[in-house]
């Protein structure tokens, strides 16, 4: 499978911090039109492709929110305070460049402290170059949100970039709906809004869909760096099907569904327990009167960084797996 | 079956919050011959229901206690064959240093927790609590061995038996809550003789322990009246306050707080005072760390009620109870049931 | 004074019944139907003439206070808070006690007996109890009971340039104004909600927005005011006086940016001040309404208060009539339609 390094890279490349997901709502649309029956967009923001089938009802969420640091205060100096939208660390952000919707680009830095092991977010702030408050205002507002300013890049194997989580997840469905075959299932692609701030998103969307099975598709920690907390997940041992988070204990019916037909159709793959975090199934999971759901994961490192690191071959791997499962006649 | 040999049978067995399989069939089979239907919802939970005489407005009152237990689960396998794993719901990791396992593979097999020796730890190291980073289980075979039965995921539950203690005293695992399972079981007993008006469903949840997530669901589907939870609550024992704890052996904990309906507490304690049956007070201001929690705001919220069975040691492999506790708040649940009718719910209802 | 008969009746998590009381006395005449939810939510419906969005509007009737745990021999009161407290406004503050409003006082070790390091720490539960002058623990048995609720003894008090100092201005303000919008003519309909349990997680609202699904939520709060000396611009959050806050975002909502938008243009139109509430700590009712069933979109006014869940918080008069002002011009605004 070719690797559509272009497409990842203008969705990595498009703003979008949680509760502000028009523009990656407006790319992605664009990218899908042709390939679906239907396409909303709910109160919430959310993004429901449907390509309709009459068998099982499933409900693919990859989010397309990011993390994003929001602004709270402008001082006379044109110095900007912040807080975070989602889950910002003060020690990564330090020194990091962040870029507005505008296009306004700033630096983070922090105040004098002797022990930068207390460094706090409403410690630092950031300097857009702005030499008076005027100045500033003028390009900023208090309640704008920016997000960290990276280039992308990819070599053979990898890609390294910002907003990976949850991008390469929606990378992942557009893909499939480009690729996969005709089925029987009704397959809604829903691009979620407001997961890195709580599951939000996908929680309306499932009580509107109803779903039969839910199946998310997002980035997963890694233990193959150097003394990394221990993980048994790394990067090219495939794509990684989620066993338990902290949102969800998988169905074990449907890891059992996503395992077998991984093995039927020679997918690399492997077995995720992540002792941290969660994602949209864990909302899907508990909607009305529960749903069956499962994750596709895609191993990363660096994740909630500037820069996180995949591997291809891994992404590509969860493409065909998540085609598979959508091309396939599910009985649970 | 009879209550103590019910209660070690789900006791001894296995099924850890998202893995309850294992433990629906014995479940299934008691509430059988108790109930008129029984069906296994989406997520897994057991929902048995007996019909009420008289039932003009259909009233529903549902019951809900855990099936699931906390128990480990195989997070990697190291070159050596040791098994390393996490935790699925909250253990003291300090207890489960030099305990049996069963690690639940293609088959299940037997492992002990350890750790690097006391000999080799600095004396200051012994004092400290132990993390689950450093204990490890040992199944005696190589990683190349190990990794035909046992892969990533797979869930593990400490090996132990229910035994008797003086009295009428029990110990083992998982008495959390699966004593409120039997209690439910005993209610239903109890209800064979009394007339009842509303139709009573017993709820089995899954994954309490991993956030009252069967609940959730179960109380969506049935969408009751009354909701009412049974669960533990924290048996006295010399190093609690007592407004923490509740008495062993004196009844049920009868929740008092935010969480709980209530007019229909009031009812509950004149039930249980008219019928002479022991109970006490629990206070829990706001939502419980119980099932109650989801059943309140399910829908357009539900009056819900709460009952602790007191409980020593929580979330270990010695939990304590008194069977005597059991058969009381069956009592309990049941004549409040059987007092629950067309007639007066409403009243009941109203604040 | 509507504001100050409602922060004088006391009503904590789970025992907000003699707010309710109030509330429905006050409300009954203006609205089309009153009933109050399995869970204690009060939900008023008022019949407008036109067409519109479903909108409900949300303030939550309780407030945070004390819960009795424990009657000691000595007949010393033992509780446990009810809410976010902070312990250390506990000590030496009057209480009544259960429906029939028992007074008592909360004591803890006189300083004299304390040595230095115990001093310097601040007084835990297990330290502090209420004294209601019984003399043994039967005496205290006839008037007190377990699971009693316990509310602070304050009374509203107009002092300084328009401030007002009263306990349960989170939210009894939130009440005062969404009463006052129910009582007032309005062309679209109104599902006016008073929520239950909001100090300890959210509870009530998630039920009721449930009941009623709306397409837009307006949450009236008091809220979070730290202009006090030794505290840094950026981390005050609301100053007093400022006008009403508009929230950007907290822990459980990012509000919605074109209903907040709407708000700041209509308070610039009409020339009331405001203020963003700079910061995302805290939650309100707003996180459930607009996560129920497919979503809502949602704002939250909310009328500064310094020293929130203590006896003494302090708001201005002006950002409470401010803040009322700037939801009427909304009610009337989404009237015209386009917000969704």
């Amino acid at each position: 499978m070719e690797f559509n390094g272009k497409l990842l890279k203008k969705l990595v490349d498009t703003y979008s911090p949680s509760g502000n997901e028009e523009r990656i709502k407006d790319v992605i649309t664009e990218e899908i039109k042709g390939l679906v029956d239907e396409i909303k967009v709910d109160a919430l923001g959310n993004l429901i492709a449907r390509k309709k089938g009459n068998g099982k009802k499933i409900m693919i969420a990859g989010h397309m929110d990011q993390i994003g640091l929001m602004i709270t205060d402008i001082d006379d100096k044109g110095f900007l305070r912040f807080t975070n939208v989602g889950g910002i660390s003060p020690h990564i952000s330090l020194n990091q460049r962040v870029i507005f919707e505008n296009g306004t680009v700033g630096i983070i830095h922090v105040e004098h402290i002797e022990d930068m092991s207390k460094m706090k977010l409403d410690k630092m702030f950031i300097d857009i170059g702005a030499t008076n408050k005027d100045e500033a205002e003028k390009k900023v507002n208090i309640g704008d949100v920016c997000v960290y300013h990276t280039e992308y890049y990819e070599n053979e194997n990898r890609v390294m970039t910002k907003c990976l989580d949850d991008r390469v997840g929606c990378f992942i469905m557009i893909e499939a709906l480009k690729k996969m075959q005709d089925t029987d299932n009704d397959v809604y692609m829903v691009f979620t809004v407001q997961e890195e701030v709580g599951l939000r998103g996908a929680k309306t969307s499932a009580y509107g869909i109803n779903p039969d099975i839910g199946i998310a598709i997002d980035v997963t920690g890694t233990g193959d760096t150097p003394k990394a907390r221990r993980m048994a997940v790394s990067l090219d041992k495939g794509t990684a099907i989620k066993v338990k988070d902290r949102s969800i204990m998988v169905h074990p019916k449907v890891k059992k569904l996503m395992a077998d037909v991984a093995k039927e159709n020679n997918i690399k793959h492997q077995f995720e327990v992540l002792e941290y975090g969660g994602t949209d199934s864990g909302a899907i999971h508990l909607t009305r009167e529960g749903v069956p759901s499962g994750v596709i994961s895609i191993p990363t490192r660096y994740i909630h960084s500037s820069s996180e690191v995949a591997s291809k071959e891994d992404i590509n791997n969860s493409i065909e797996l998540l085609i598979k499962i959508i091309e396939k006649n599910i009985e649970l | 079956m009879e209550a103590k040999e019910f209660l070690k049978k789900l006791c001894d067995g296995v099924g850890v919050s998202g893995y309850e399989e294992t433990i629906r069939g014995p479940i299934i089979e008691e509430f059988k011959d108790l109930t008129n239907e029984i069906e296994t919802d989406r997520l897994g939970n057991i929902i048995a229901v007996k019909h009420g005489e008289n039932n003009k407005k259909n009233i529903k009152i549902m019951l809900a206690a855990h099936m699931d237990e906390i128990g480990l689960m195989v997070k990697d396998i190291d070159d050596d064959g040791f098994i390393r794993f996490t935790t699925v719901g909250g253990f003291d990791p300090r207890t489960l240093l030099a305990q049996e396992v069963m690690i639940h593979g293609t088959e299940s097999i037997f492992g002990v927790i350890g750790a690097k020796p006391p000999h080799l730890t600095s004396p200051g190291e012994r004092e400290k609590a132990i993390k689950i980073e450093d204990l490890t289980i040992d199944v005696g075979f190589t990683k190349e061995e190990i990794e035909k039965i046992v892969q990533i995921g797979d869930v593990i539950t400490l090996n132990r038996q229910l035994i008797d203690l003086q009295g009428s005293m029990v110990s083992g695992k998982a008495l959390d809550d699966r004593a409120g399972v039997v209690t439910m079981c005993e209610c239903a007993k109890e209800l064979a003789k009394l007339k009842h008006e509303a139709d009573v469903y017993f709820v089995s949840t899954v994954q309490e322990e991993v956030g009252v997530r069967g609940a959730t669901t179960s109380t969506y589907k049935i969408n009751p009246d009354i909701g009412i939870a049974i669960d533990v609550g924290f048996g006295a024992t010399p190093e609690l306050p007592s407004e923490h704890s509740i008495e062993m052996s004196k009844g049920a904990g009868i929740a008092i707080g935010g969480n709980i309906h209530p007019t229909l507490r009031e009812k509950l304690t004149d039930v249980a005072k008219e019928y002479n049956i022991d109970f006490q007070y629990e206070i829990s201001p706001g939502p419980t760390g119980t099932d109650a929690r989801a059943m309140q705001i399910t829908r357009s919220g539900i009056p819900t009620l709460l009952l602790s069975l007191p409980l020593r040691y929580m979330h270990t492999s010695v939990e304590t109870i008194d069977m005597k506790d059991i058969k009381t708040s069956a009592q309990m649940l049941a004549r409040f049931i059987a007092s629950i009718t067309n007639e007066n719910l409403e009243g009941l209802l109203c604040y | 004074m509507l504001l100050k008969r409602l922060t004088e009746t006391n009503g904590i998590s789970g025992n907000e019944k003699a707010v309710r009381n109030l509330i429905i006395e006050e409300i009954k005449d203006y609205v089309d139907d009153i009933k109050v939810d399995k869970i204690g939510n009060v939900i008023a419906y008022k019949k407008g003439s036109i067409e519109s969005p479903r909108v409900m509007v949300a303030a939550h009737m309780d407030e945070v206070g004390l819960i009795v745990s424990k009657i000691e021999k000595s007949g010393l009161i033992r509780f446990m808070p009810v809410g976010g407290l902070d312990k250390r406004v506990l000590v030496s503050k009057p209480v009544v006690i259960g429906e029939d409003k028992i007074p008592g006082v909360i004591g803890a070790k006189p300083i004299h007996l304390q040595k230095g390091p115990e001093r310097s720490k601040a007084l835990s539960y297990q330290q502090l109890y209420i004294d209601i002058g019984a003399s043994s623990e039967e005496q205290a048995k006839s008037n007190v009971k377990i699971g009693d609720y316990i509310a602070f003894d304050s009374k509203y008090v107009e002092f300084g340039k328009d401030l007002v100092k009263a306990k349960a201005l989170d939210d009894r303000v939130g009440c005062s104004m969404l009463i006052d919008l129910l009582k007032s003519e309005t062309n679209i309909s109104i599902y006016g909600v008073f929520t239950v349990m909001e100090e300890v997680g959210l509870v009530g609202a998630g039920p009721a927005a449930f009941e009623i699904d709306p397409d837009i939520g307006i949450v009236l709060e008091g809220t979070t005011c730290s202009d006090v000396p030794d505290v840094d611009n950026h981390l005050t959050a609301t100053k007093l006086g400022a006008g009403p806050a508009v929230s950007l975002m907290d822990r459980t909502t990012i509000f919605n940016k074109k209903l907040r938008n709407t708000i700041v243009n209509l308070a610039e139109e009409n020339d009331i001040p405001y203020q963003f509430r700079r910061t995302t700590f805290g939650g309100n009712d707003s996180g459930k309404i607009h996560l129920a069933k497919e979503g809502a979109i949602t704002a939250t006014l909310s009328v500064p208060c310094r020293y929130i869940h203590s006896p003494i918080s302090v708001m201005n008069k002006n950002d409470y009539k401010n803040t009322g002002k700037l939801l009427k011009l909304l009610i009337a605004e989404i009237e015209k339609g386009g917000l969704m």
